[in-house]
């Protein structure tokens, strides 16, 4: 108090979430973990270079190596077509993640936005929430078929087979989860934004949308969390649904769900066909629930320091 | 007001003018959501403050006093009725005028835990309104935030603290720094005390007090406790049911109050001398407030008003001046002959003393 120099300068929030997120031992663990597995589905394949739609091309030689247990040459066993499941895992990781996060990222920003303006302005709250209802009520598998038939091939037109179709499937997968996000932060808004602390933003002269930003966005951020990383889990297994119904990305292109619903008719026989790729979608979703989980404790200041 | 008892030089001037204020709630009801009917939580107020004074406003829970004071903020889109601030309309401006009309008048609010952002630190509070209406560079910001936190005595370290590990006196205070950071004219302290004990009620107070003298500030205090603000108030407002139904100089207030309502009110102030304590008779008012969504027909006070007459259920009494500086709303408080009074002259006095300060 009495040397003003030695004041410390306000502190950026981010170094304050950043100190509070480290000492959260399930949230760095998961982190590790998913970096461990973002390191294994990117980097993996230049260390183990198989391809993994190699299917060997003589027929006796690859009935021989047909669903393999695990051995030096195949650490994780074969499929059905002899194709190695350590490489196949890698490049369906890498499919499968990317799309959990994008198709979440869509989601919650949707989600997000309707919740906010649906909460915040009372105008809108009736037709959104409707809205809401509506793609609630609608039968998603039906839906995402009919979006498949009708945009798939002009899509891979344009970009080509592999990308139109993660578009697709991304952009289905997002458009048709938003709606419980939207509902959460909507209630959410309707009860901070009678706070007295946004009366006094607004006795200020903070215009609406940086009352929105700054006052009410940070305080629903911990429900969005919660429902972003449910969110990422829901993303994969629907992917793995539309592929295993034949309308998601090409059979041969390998994604987790995909190994995981060619694993099944084989369960009983070589379970190590479900058990990998299983627990790969496991421990994502577990690792980024970890993750959320100390986030959200992280960007709340009051337990922050605990 | 204050004309009849000192005419000409030296009038304080009239900083904010309140004419005919209205705010009604809608009721909807039914499936079609029709609007049914208005809660009239301010119906029809009219009064001024002038520059450097404290005007308390002060009513039983429920009566519009913080409604009062919102509206005349304009955080709620009023029904009807002028509130003229410094010359503007602030009940006419439009959103872009409003926030830039908005650092002339601010606003301290009931409940300190509740109107602080939970997830911004103290510097960020303050700074908030610096960063709306300023082009200050960060040091600059800094060193205005520190100046702040100096003058309503919080400690420059818990700058980058959060509003929960302080205690409600301290959360006040950085309510109190935040209604200031804009060199404001106007505060509505809207009952700034209510939530606080009673040894931290008298620190805010005498804070409120010092700036006010510092600043040259003007206070709107709405309170419901009338101890304290007799102690802070140059002149008081007793409101019942959404209108003013006595405004008057303090100490004539409570010396002497006129209207039937301010009587009862008035009387149920415990004294601190037990021997008058024991002689202090109270007016019990029976039956309750009646709603503000259908107000009873007359004067709003006629279904408790222990005088009450056959024309109270009839007419609506005006707010009229029956003494020098003093209005009141009832049909049996009668205008005296004008003169100018002693009473009037030592309030005006008064005024001139805080004129001088500033």
């Amino acid at each position: 108090m009495t040397d003003v120099t030695a004041l410390e300068r306000p502190r950026s929030q981010w170094a304050d979430v950043w100190s509070q997120f480290k000492s959260h031992k399930g949230a760095m663990l998961g982190l590790i973990v998913l970096a461990l597995i973002v390191a294994f589905v990117f980097i993996g394949p230049w260390l183990w270079r198989i391809d993994p739609k190699y299917v060997n091309p003589d027929a006796v030689q690859m009935i021989k190596t047909r669903n393999k247990p695990p051995s030096w040459d195949h650490p994780l066993g074969t499929d059905q077509l002899g194709r190695d499941m350590l490489a196949r895992m890698m490049a369906g990781g890498r499919v499968s993640l990317a799309v959990g996060m994008v198709a979440m990222v869509i989601s919650m920003v949707i989600g997000g936005f309707i919740g906010l303006i649906a909460g915040f302005y009372r105008r809108l709250d009736g037709p959104l929430m409707r809205l809401t209802d509506m793609f609630l009520a609608l039968p998603l598998l039906p839906l995402l078929l009919v979006l498949m038939m009708l945009f798939r091939d002009s899509l891979a037109g344009l970009l080509g087979p592999e990308a139109g179709t993660f578009l697709l499937i991304v952009m289905a997968i997002g458009v048709t989860s938003w709606m419980q996000a939207a509902r959460i932060v909507r209630g959410q808004v309707l009860a901070i934004k009678e706070r007295e602390f946004v009366l006094a933003a607004r006795s200020i002269g903070v215009p609406p949308r940086r009352i929105i930003l700054r006052h009410i966005l940070p305080n629903v951020m911990s429900s969005v969390m919660v429902a972003a990383t449910l969110g990422i889990a829901g993303a994969i297994i629907t992917e793995s649904v539309l592929s295993f119904l034949g309308l998601g990305f090409p059979p041969d292109f390998p994604t987790w769900g995909r190994l995981l619903f060619d694993g099944v008719e084989y369960m009983q026989l070589y379970p190590s066909r479900v058990i990998f790729p299983g627990l790969a979608i496991s421990l994502t979703v577990l690792s980024v629930n970890y993750i959320g989980d100390g986030l959200r404790d992280a960007l709340d200041p009051r337990i922050r320091g605990r | 007001m204050l004309d009849a008892a000192m005419p000409g030089k030296g009038q304080p001037r009239k900083l904010v003018e309140i004419t005919d204020l209205k705010m009604h709630f809608p009721i909807r009801s039914g499936l079609l959501r029709r609007h049914t009917g208005d809660i009239k939580a301010v119906d029809g107020v009219t009064f001024d403050i002038y520059e450097g004074e404290t005007l308390g406003l002060v009513g039983e829970s429920g009566c519009g006093k913080s409604t009062c004071g919102r509206a005349i903020l304009r955080l709620y889109e009023i029904t009807g009725g002028s509130v003229v601030i410094e010359g503007r309309d602030v009940a006419a401006l439009d959103p872009e005028e409003l926030r830039k009309a908005r650092p002339t008048m601010q606003m301290v609010f009931q409940d300190p835990q509740a109107s602080l952002n939970p997830r911004m630190t103290v510097a960020d509070i303050i700074g908030e309104p610096l960063n709306e209406h300023s082009a200050l560079s960060g040091d600059q910001k800094l060193a205005r935030i520190y100046e702040l936190m100096d003058q309503v005595g919080l400690n420059r370290t818990f700058a980058n603290r959060y509003p929960h590990e302080f205690s409600g006196g301290q959360r006040q205070r950085i309510g109190i720094a935040r209604a200031l950071a804009l060199n404001p004219k106007f505060i509505v302290c809207d009952e700034p005390i209510a939530a606080l004990d009673v040894s931290i009620q008298a620190q805010v107070v005498n804070l409120l007090e010092d700036l006010q003298d510092k600043l040259g500030l003007t206070y709107l205090f709405i309170s419901h406790d009338l101890s304290m603000v007799r102690h802070i108030a140059d002149r008081v407002a007793v409101m019942y049911l959404g209108r003013i139904v006595e405004l008057s100089p303090r100490d004539e207030l409570y010396e002497d109050p006129l209207h039937p309502y301010a009587k009862a009110l008035l009387s149920a102030v415990p004294e601190p001398d037990p021997t008058h304590e024991a002689t202090r008779q109270r007016i019990i008012l029976q039956g309750d407030v009646p709603s503000p969504a259908n107000p009873p027909k007359g004067c709003n006070f006629c279904t408790r008003c222990p005088e009450v007459q056959p024309i109270c259920h009839q007419q609506d009494p005006d707010l009229i001046e029956v003494r020098p500086g003093r209005h009141v709303a009832c049909h049996f408080v009668k205008p005296e002959k004008p003169t100018a009074g002693p009473t009037g002259g030592t309030e005006a006095k008064e005024r001139n003393q805080q004129g001088e300060t500033q």
